[in-house]
């Protein structure tokens, strides 16, 4: 595609190397910069430091909590994705648009608002504050809230990736299928499934990074209790705070390294889907050829 | 919608599933999403008009609003230009290493925001690898306003790369190549014919962003030094107040914001209406 505008049209080329040194110089300064920062901070006191502020016991209970929430979070969240993309593709009816504006409200909402609104409901002041405490119950300042306030901010991602795949797949594959005999779940399982596996393992990607790195949220709904509601991102925050520099970097660069392996993956899926595709495309024509025949 | 279905709630289909799907997320949808959200603003009227009126334009809370409005839209500003010049090299032009910028590009959507936050408050300290040599000159980045905006500018910049990116990539070289034919210089069709086409896709890009800023907490607070009137985001005013149990108060600015977030909401989904239409035209 590229070659083709530089065949026929292009800048010229002093002005192309003005403009890729340009945003080279911005990606570097603004995101290139704060990674390299995060691990050069987090070894400034050698490996042995760096060692030691992950395996200690807190960090160790955050590490924990955070893959307990995101394990709790996602698979909801998945199971609700696929429901409402279910739903919304491959059917008609009325208020649709309402209903995926109102799934994307999430993404509208900030961080310390999506924490609050369960300090209302569950808090000591709130709704079902007074009942909660007489059946001590505990979900605002414990771990129920924190991972509420993870699915909260990490509900429309596996929704929103799938809706649209699933609505440029069609109807006419299951349609196929049902008429071949094939129940409703063989349906789903055999036909759908397989045509929309990357955009959910896409969803699925997007929604564990953010789960496992939600910060404002979470911050609100934790009682911040060392070794009992801090996630690593409320760890580090701590460690920050006491101007434990090391140990809080060290723990950042786990948080970090999450990030690159989101993104490896996630390239990784664009690269098959597009791939996908791609074969899609190319076993087109001789299909509708044979159809017509 | 045909007038013989005017009706009925459901087209019919052969399509199982849609009462227990359609069921299940609107259910998951109201627990997780509705009651909750609603909670907000049932709290806010136990103030009552004159005492959410009052919460909500204090000088503290106002001078938080220029705070957060100010540093959002100037981030925004920065990243259309940056954003359009990101998205413009990846899909224009050739280079090493282009795989993976295109890829990086997205590192402030998985990188958590805590972590940007501490990152780049060591980085604009006045002894951090930037800081250092912008402080000599008199501008002080870490724990100001300015902070504030460099941070959302990282939180940003995807927002409007991933909104201008693809439609860049399916616009039609036969136009820019008739812009040229026709005696137009290179900076004409680009500002006559390819800035026209994108433009929708740059507001929307623009908007998506300033509306993260507006909320964003994670990566602001470690930059932004939270001095009263001066550099308070009206997110922390929010946890300062839950912090001295004041529910109500925080509830009330929260709705203020929500009312603000969701007319942009509103917003976006009308430049994306209009950024499909303009290019299904």
């Amino acid at each position: 595609m590229s070659s083709k505008h530089s065949l026929v049209l292009t800048e010229a080329p002093w002005l192309r190397v003005v403009l890729i040194t340009l945003a080279l110089t911005f990606v570097a300064l603004f995101l290139l910069l704060p990674l390299a920062a995060v691990i050069t901070e987090a070894l400034r006191n050698g490996v042995e430091a760096y060692w030691e502020a992950i395996v200690e016991p807190d960090a160790l209970a955050a590490i924990r909590l955070t893959l307990t929430a995101a394990a709790i979070a996602v698979p909801l969240n998945l199971v609700f994705g696929v429901c409402a993309a279910w739903a919304i593709a491959k059917h008609d009816f009325r208020g649709k648009n309402l209903l995926v504006t109102l799934i994307d409200l999430p993404f509208a909402v900030s961080p310390v608002i999506s924490g609050l609104i369960y300090v209302l409901m569950f808090g000591m002041q709130g709704w079902l504050g007074p009942w909660l405490a007489e059946h001590d119950i505990k979900i605002v300042f414990a771990v129920p809230g924190i991972v509420l306030a993870t699915i909260f901010v990490t509900f429309p991602f596996v929704a929103r990736e799938l809706i649209p795949v699933m609505q440029e797949q069609g109807t006419e594959e299951e349609e196929a299928a049902l008429t071949l005999g094939a129940n409703g779940w063989q349906t789903f399982w055999r036909v759908t499934l397989p045509n929309i596996k990357w955009g959910l393992l896409y969803g699925v990607i997007l929604c564990n990074a953010r789960a496992m790195g939600e910060f404002g949220a979470v911050s609100v709904v934790s009682g911040h209790i060392r070794g009992q509601t801090n996630t690593l991102p409320l760890h580090v925050e701590i460690l920050y705070n006491e101007y434990n520099f090391v140990a809080a970097f060290a723990t950042a660069s786990l948080l970090a390294l999450l990030a690159l392996v989101t993104l490896a993956v996630k390239s990784f899926v664009e690269w098959r889907a597009a791939q996908q595709a791609a074969a899609a495309r190319n076993a087109e024509p001789p299909a509708s050829v044979g159809s017509l025949a | 919608m045909a007038s013989a279905s005017a009706f009925t709630f459901k087209r019919p289909s052969v399509i199982p599933g849609f009462g227990i799907t359609l069921g299940f997320a609107l259910f998951y949808l109201s627990l997780i999403v509705l009651i909750p959200l609603s909670s907000t603003f049932l709290k806010s009227t136990e103030l009552g008009w004159d005492g959410f009126w009052q919460t909500v334009t204090h000088p503290r809370v106002v001078a938080s609003y220029r705070v957060s409005f100010g540093a959002s839209l100037a981030a925004a500003a920065v990243n259309l230009f940056a954003g359009l010049l990101v998205a413009w090299v990846l899909v224009r032009y050739r280079f090493p290493g282009k795989r993976l910028i295109d890829a990086l590009v997205d590192l402030p959507f998985a990188l958590p925001t805590a972590v940007a936050g501490i990152s780049l408050t060591a980085l604009y300290a006045g002894n951090g690898w930037i800081g250092q040599y912008l402080e000599p000159l008199g501008l002080k980045v870490a724990f100001t306003p300015v902070g504030i905006t460099v941070a959302l500018i990282f939180i940003g910049l995807p927002f409007v790369v991933r909104s201008v990116q693809p439609v860049l990539q399916e616009l039609e070289p036969e136009l820019e190549e008739a812009a040229a034919s026709l005696g137009a210089s290179r900076f004409t069709t680009f500002r006559r014919v390819i800035l026209p086409s994108l433009m929708p896709a740059l507001l929307t890009g623009f908007a998506l962003a300033f509306a993260r800023g507006l909320g964003e907490y994670g990566s602001v607070i470690f930059i932004a030094g939270n001095m009263p009137m001066i550099s308070e985001i009206t997110p922390l005013l929010i946890i300062t107040k839950l912090e001295q149990y004041d529910y109500a108060g925080a509830t009330a600015i929260a709705v203020a914001m929500l009312l603000i977030s969701f007319v942009l909401l509103l917003l976006i989904n009308l430049l994306q209406w209009w950024s499909r239409k303009r290019h299904t035209e």
